[in-house]
């Protein structure tokens, strides 16, 4: 069998493959994180709450109202969107003029409100969610058991990505949303409503956490920390793809998967690390990020 | 007659003044429990911890004699350098005389020496490590309700005896993990079995396990060892559940709680063999204790620490009506002393012996799962499988290196 620094390749196919799924994760957060920085100029740390939020809200459909995985992949982000939405409009949105600073200790406060009040009703071992059964299976694809379900996740973080990259460069919906970010007065003398706009934005980057949220809950069990084990290493994503860059987001993403993912077949104890390490260096040499734009 | 307000007032006042005074003039003695009440072990330690605590206060009565109890709470983040800050000011400031629970490993351990340092008295229940009794022991503690060597002889052996003697372990990276990885490679290489690896995970902070369930089952071995606790452990078993590694390989999840078994749900936790020194369904006594508590935390039934938590605080009362609440405040060698001399007695764990090295020695179960048919009721998780008696369970003093007066 061939090996690569001892390890059989076959093995690292599988640890590459794992290491893409996870990145879907990041991918999806991280984008959520770059279009509401991109278009608001706000540092959302309530991104990794909503997450979870969208994971608890899935659970409640489930027990509550008996609505079962799929509706539930389309009404949590919508609901969560919505929760969203209100926050932007009655807390955000009295905070765009001042610094970053403040805009990033109110998420950062609403995160603990939320995470608190999950904990406080459900505790924090958490609820165990199933996965839909035409998902549960697995397939021998030569070098690994590929559950079904992790397959999903690849290829609905694919599409999901893709379609916001395209309506957001490519529609004119898009273009309307970039400029009013570059010159907000001009757009509003042309008839937008940018005020409006921007609440959508960030109620569709909020959806964003949210769909990543209901397509983790079958895979972690469905509990208070979910959004935090994730959140610290998105921001670092976010940091090394270059702020409020949307296509940078989502490959570095998927990069820092794969990376973690290699990490832990070699050097298992610093797999938490590794994603900081590369921050520093991308921090000294590239201080806008990989993908930033000059600023 | 006309009585004025103010003379009223006067005669209440004095009537229950020498009552006042009487209970102001108890010794009050002050428990400080400690534990997880936000991260991976709430539910594990939490605030059922602290309701078990309150109900052996509430069921021994102290004011009855002569003495009052309190009990304050911290939430030590499982993090070593934040459980000491609020040790020292517990005992500095606060007057804490007791220390009670403090799950996490690396936080008990580091809560040793401040306790020895203070002279107070510690009653972990919550953390696993042997070390506590073994080579950092102190004459200030009591290892109450389990530890590594015990989980590693019950689980490990019956798993080894049944065939698995080829392990590979996932191990939490810190002190509790190391301890129980090592106690249980040693079991399985004094049984004729081998360990063919380890992966250290990071802690807290890992979720996905499925690269390092990957890894297992890459090794060949026969038994995947999860060296791991909490959310941690429900994380890998749902996970190899998902990557069907539960069929290649028999997982043995070497610290899991009837609470983690409640997360998991038992379609997926069915059939796994883990090791607690209290089940709620044991027999007329466990029941009727857990009858007494359930309705003060019903989404979280007592699990062994819980009920350590109950136990612990009994015996300690129980002590402090003999000695004195006086001298229990002066010197906390001295409590630990009198708890060692007396048998332990409560509904949670029938009769046990405090051993010289402040080990606790009570029996141990092996269960297994149930299949979800079987399970008759809420919380119905557990099949007895074997007990090892309370001398046979836990390391023998002499493999311990406890060396209890260092200077």
């Amino acid at each position: 069998m061939t090996t690569i620094f001892g390890v059989p390749t076959l093995q690292l196919y599988s640890q590459l493959l794992l290491g893409l799924i996870n990145g879907a994760f990041y991918a999806m957060l991280s984008l959520g994180l770059a279009v509401i920085f991109g278009m608001l100029n706000i540092v959302n740390f309530a991104h990794g709450a909503l997450f979870t939020m969208g994971a608890f809200v899935a659970w409640m459909l489930l027990n509550y109202a008996g609505i079962g995985y799929f509706p539930a992949l389309i009404l949590s982000p919508i609901i969560v969107g919505l929760f969203g939405m209100a926050m932007e409009k009655t807390i955000i949105s009295r905070l765009y003029k001042l610094d970053h600073l403040y805009g990033l200790l109110l998420t950062f406060g609403v995160a603990l409100v939320i995470e608190g009040l999950f904990r406080n009703i459900y505790g924090s071992s958490g609820m165990p969610y199933g996965r839909p059964d035409m998902l549960s299976g697995t397939s021998n694809i030569g070098f690994m058991f590929l559950p079904h379900y992790r397959g999903w996740v690849v290829v609905a973080a694919v599409v999901i990505c893709g379609a916001t990259w395209a309506i957001i460069e490519k529609t004119s919906l898009g273009a309307t949303l970039r400029a009013a970010t570059e010159r907000a007065e001009l757009v509003q003398a042309f008839g937008v409503n940018v005020p409006r706009l921007i609440t959508l934005t960030y109620g569709g980057g909020v959806a964003l956490a949210a769909f990543a949220g209901v397509l983790a809950a079958p895979i972690y069990s469905v509990n208070p920390n979910m959004g935090t084990n994730f959140i610290n290493t998105v921001f670092a994503v976010v940091v090394i793809g270059g702020m409020g860059s949307i296509m940078g987001s989502v490959i570095t993403g998927f990069g820092l998967g794969i990376i973690q993912g290699l990490t832990k077949v070699f050097w298992s104890e610093a797999s938490e690390t590794v994603i900081f390490f590369v921050m520093v260096i991308v921090l000294l040499t590239r201080p806008r990020g990989l993908f930033g734009k000059a600023g | 007659m006309k009585l004025a307000r103010r003379t009223l007032l006067g005669t209440a006042a004095a009537t229950t003044l020498p009552l006042v005074r009487a209970h102001a003039q108890m010794p009050t003695l002050k428990i400080g429990v400690m534990n997880d009440m936000s991260g991976i072990y709430q539910n594990t330690t939490g605030m059922t911890s602290v309701i078990c605590a309150k109900q052996a206060i509430e069921e021994f009565n102290p004011t009855a004699k002569g003495f009052n109890v309190e009990v304050i709470t911290a939430d030590h983040q499982n993090k070593p350098d934040l459980a000491v800050s609020i040790g020292r000011q517990w005992f500095d400031r606060d007057g804490v005389d007791m220390l009670l629970d403090v799950p996490t490993s690396s936080a008990a351990l580091a809560l040793q020496d401040v306790v020895r340092e203070k002279n107070k008295v510690y009653l972990n229940s919550g953390a696993a490590t042997a070390a506590l009794t073994g080579d950092k022991c102190s004459p200030n503690l009591v290892h109450w309700t389990y530890d590594t060597y015990m989980l590693a002889k019950s689980t490990g052996g019956a798993m080894v005896k049944a065939g698995g003697d080829s392990w590979f372990f996932i191990t939490a990276d810190y002190a509790f993990g190391h301890a129980l990885e090592n106690d249980t490679s040693n079991f399985v290489k004094k049984q004729g079995g081998k360990v063919m690896g380890a992966v250290r995970t990071p802690f807290p902070g890992t979720t996905d396990f499925s690269s390092f369930l990957l890894q297992a089952q890459a090794s060949g071995a026969k038994v995947l060892g999860l060296a791991n606790a909490g959310g941690d452990t429900v994380n890998s078993i749902k996970q190899a559940a998902e990557f069907g590694i539960n069929q290649k390989m028999k997982v043995a999840s070497l610290l899991m709680f009837v609470t983690d078994v409640h997360a998991l749900g038992l379609p997926v936790a069915q059939g796994l063999n883990l090791s607690e020194t209290f089940y709620w369904d044991l027999n007329d006594k466990t029941r009727a204790f857990t009858n007494r508590v359930k309705a003060k935390t019903p989404n979280n039934w007592p699990n062994m620490i819980h009920a350590g938590c109950y136990s612990a605080t009994l015996h300690y009362l129980k002590a402090i009506a003999e000695m004195g609440a006086a001298k229990a405040k002066e010197d906390g060698r001295a409590v630990i002393a009198r708890m060692k001399a007396m048998p332990t007695e409560d509904d949670c764990f029938g009769k046990g012996t405090i051993r010289e090295d402040g080990r606790r020695l009570v029996p141990a179960y092996l269960f297994e799962v149930k299949k979800p048919a079987e399970s008759k009721g809420p919380w119905d998780y557990y099949k007895l499988v074997q007990t090892t008696a309370a001398e046979e369970a836990f390391r023998p003093l002499a493999e311990g290196n406890c060396v209890m007066n260092r200077s």
